[in-house]
């Protein structure tokens, strides 16, 4: 019998916290590991190093066209394990719940996140439930944390990156800043865009089979310019980025416009910017492109020696310009 | 003075008016516009229908620019065939 | 996009930017009035385009920027007032006040919301019956007339809780008083395109009757900024001084009839404070008292300290164009988007923020 709703008993470790672990995480999460229900999860070894991460996820609201919060906790930690180039294999998900969250939500998101682990191919391994009062959490906040292996010869860094490399994105930009956008009270835009976020690992292992890549990084808050930046002062190189190769959607286009936002800064959940050698750069291209992630994928520009640790972006009309990052959230303007 | 954008007039109910810009829609007022009509491109500006575009005054002025163009393209390919 | 696309055609903007070159021989130095073409010119690289013969200042355009701390400082202990719903347009959200902006009296807990539109600030009122909902209305004339519809929105739906402090402002008086201080000597000035959608270009004539300075009305795309640059070198060049227009597509003389007629009937002139200006007479607007029971300022009587500006902040030179943004002391090394001491680098149409975002130190074309 399922609660209406989630009470801050499910959170105490009593009979409650059991039956809520036993018929919702495990009916949906369920994998040897999780199902021992030990106090840590005992994995078995494995050789080489290890990429280990942790993100956190308030987002609002918590179910969007595209996914949900569940769904993007999940995707989140197995894109920023894949960006070192490792294997994702198993996450643990820790779960704060406001008080009075419907049971209904609540599964809906664990089911989510079920599918999305299952379509990445990890393993939930552990997890943890804590309720407080209502007002003290907005609705769900999840955490997850993802360990995963570097296999041996792959190792990736900002530091790899030459002059001759190129730099190419797997598809358009700021589908998931402007889909979330969109959904705010007042905005009311209506769009069929949808949230792009989605596990990468699949894209980032056929671009590491097919090139030599440098470095990979998936630009989500701050958007692409903000990680390209960020990509350029670590190496220490120049790139120069061509504004018309930047593939972008219309409705991104278009609600951009009337907001007055700038697609380079929003951000996205289902994109990587690789830098490759410049000889492989065809036929990473094409290797993206042949993955259902990166159907979109562009070459936007190259590294350079110029202009050491800065972004130079070629305009719509051919003149140069200077890339900056973001600093803080863009704001919907009229001015 | 400022964020103005020409967005396409889907219809009109009222003091309202779906619009839309690149396929993304919201509703309107164009109370400050009431000639808007369906089929028209009106400026939008913080919920509001401004102005409405002259989409044959847009022609007249881009074909003025192309005849400019025209003008001064020999030179420009030269200069870049030049550089 | 329609109207958008076609007014960045790059080999369009090529041939505009020959012509400019070979017409702008002796210096030409002009004013782009507006927030939004400083943005756009960067943005666009079109400052990298332009002849070395010819300057453009940015000038006081900038709704954002010119509002008078005093008048900020108001909305935000409007903000704290209890059962108050401060709705604002996103622009207004980090500027600082005297202490601290709007975003900061958020974070202390009083009830700060972005809106899109002005109506959406009416139907939270209607939504949220048991509180104050307070607008807070920043912008020119391109802006005002959406917020005096609003007021009559208001009106018609019988609310009781819904006001607006009105901080409305004018731009023909504003450029009037740049020319009357008599700092910057202009050929010419690039006139705002929205404003004027709004007010028509004949009320611009009084630029070249009574100051013989030549304006050009220009939209926002590369085409549109350049045409109306290039309208402007040729009035230099010819020694004449008219109303030229650009932006003919949505700008027409007489303007938009309705919204003014809606602006002027909710709003009547009135003196305002202008940052870096002063006090300029009859360039601002107010609450008329037909609709008192809308205005914010009435509605909640506040005692607030008189405007003070930043220690070191010059954003004043800036919107009168006596001072470029690269050339304040404190630009980049201490007043950076991020921790802004003044509007111009808050604000997006600000001339700081738009040299800071996209490095006015550019590359060659």
């Amino acid at each position: 019998m399922k609660p209406e709703m989630i009470l801050l008993a499910h959170g105490s470790g009593g009979k409650l916290t059991h039956d809520l672990i036993r018929d919702l995480f495990q009916r949906y999460l369920s994998n040897v590991y999780l199902d021992d229900l030990g106090d840590a999860a005992v994995l078995p070894e494995q050789r080489g190093r290890l990429a280990f991460t942790t993100d956190s996820y308030v987002i609002q609201p918590i179910f969007f066209p595209g996914g949900d919060i569940g769904k993007l906790a999940v995707c989140g930690t197995v894109n920023d394990i894949s960006m070192v180039g490792a294997r994702p294999l198993y996450l643990t998900a820790g779960y704060i719940l406001e008080e009075g969250l419907p049971f209904a939500d609540l599964e809906r998101i664990v089911a989510s996140m079920a599918e999305t682990a299952r379509a990445a191919g990890v393993q939930v391994v552990a997890g943890d439930t804590k309720v407080v009062d209502r007002g003290s959490a907005d609705k769900v906040f999840i955490n997850t944390a993802g360990v995963g292996w570097i296999p041996d010869g792959v190792a990736l860094s900002p530091r790899n990156v030459r002059p001759g490399d190129a730099i190419l994105v797997s598809g358009t930009v700021g589908d998931h800043g402007i889909a979330i956008l969109c959904q705010r009270e007042g905005l009311e835009f209506s769009t069929s865009l949808a949230s792009d976020c989605a596990p990468l690992n699949g894209l980032a292992q056929a671009i590491l089979a097919r090139g030599a890549v440098r470095v990979m990084r998936d630009p989500t808050r701050g958007g692409l310019a903000t990680t390209l930046v960020e990509l350029a002062r670590s190496s220490g190189m120049g790139f120069e980025i061509n504004e018309a190769s930047i593939p972008i959607k219309d409705a991104v286009r278009g609600a951009c416009e009337l907001l007055g936002l700038d697609p380079l800064y929003v951000a996205n959940e289902g994109k990587l910017i690789a830098i490759v050698a410049g000889a492989d750069s065809e036929a990473v291209l094409a290797a993206m492109k042949a993955h259902p992630l990166g159907r979109d994928a562009r070459i936007i520009g190259r590294v350079t020696e110029a202009h050491a640790r800065r972004v130079v972006l070629k305009t719509v009309l051919g003149v140069s310009r200077v890339l900056e990052m973001l600093t803080g959230e863009q704001l919907p303007r009229i001015c | 003075m400022c964020l103005a954008v020409p967005a396409l007039v889907r219809k009109v109910e009222g003091t309202s008016a779906v619009v839309e810009v690149g396929g993304v829609s919201r509703t309107v007022s164009v109370t400050l516009t009431p000639e808007a009509r369906a089929g028209d491109y009106v400026l939008v500006h913080a919920g509001f229908a401004i102005g409405i575009v002259d989409a044959e005054e847009a022609q007249e002025t881009l074909r003025l620019l192309g005849e400019m163009a025209a003008f001064y393209d020999a030179d420009a390919i030269a200069e870049e065939l030049g550089a | 996009m329609k109207f958008i696309d076609e007014f960045r055609d790059p080999r369009l903007a090529r041939a505009l930017v020959e012509r400019i070159r070979e017409r702008a021989q002796k210096p030409v130095r002009l004013m782009e009035f507006c927030g939004g073409h400083t943005h756009a010119i960067l943005r666009f690289g079109i400052r990298q385009l332009l002849p070395p013969t010819l300057e453009m200042l940015s000038g006081p355009g900038c709704p954002v920027c010119v509002t008078a701390s005093s008048d900020l400082d108001l909305a935000i202990a409007l903000a704290h007032v209890p059962g108050v719903i401060l709705t604002t347009f996103g622009d207004m959200l980090r500027v600082p006040g005297s202490q601290g902006s709007l975003q900061n009296a958020k974070a202390g807990g009083a009830d700060v919301r972005i809106v899109y539109s002005p109506l959406d600030a009416v139907k939270l009122a209607e939504r949220n019956p048991s509180r104050s909902v307070v607008f807070l209305g920043v912008g020119f004339e391109t802006t005002a007339p959406g917020v005096a519809a609003s007021i009559l929105q208001a009106k018609a739906q019988g609310l009781g809780n819904f006001f607006v402090l009105c901080l409305h402002k004018l731009t023909p008086p504003a450029t009037r008083a740049i020319l009357d201080a008599g700092e910057v000597s202009l050929s010419g000035i690039l006139g705002p395109g929205h404003v004027t959608t709004v007010i028509g270009t004949d009320a611009w004539n009084f630029l070249p009757r009574d100051y013989r300075v030549p304006i050009a009305i220009a939209g926002f795309e590369p085409l549109d900024i350049l045409w109306g640059i290039s309208m402007l070198v040729d009035q230099t060049a010819e020694g004449v001084a008219r109303v030229d227009n650009a932006y003919s597509r949505s700008a027409l003389p007489e303007g938009n009839r309705a919204a003014l007629g809606v602006m002027n009937q909710v709003f009547e002139a009135c003196d305002a404070d202008w940052r870096g200006l002063g006090v300029i007479g009859a360039s601002g607007m107010r609450v008329r008292e037909e609709y008192a029971a809308f205005d914010a300022a009435r509605a909640f009587p506040l005692d607030v300290t008189p405007s003070r500006e930043p220690p070191g902040c010059r954003c004043g030179e800036v919107l009168r164009g006596v001072l470029l943004p690269t050339a304040c002391p404190l630009f980049r090394k201490v007043c950076a988007p991020e921790n802004p001491v003044g509007p111009c680098m808050v604000s997006a149409e600000g001339a700081c923020a738009a040299h800071y975002q996209f490095g006015s130190e550019g590359h060659e074309a």
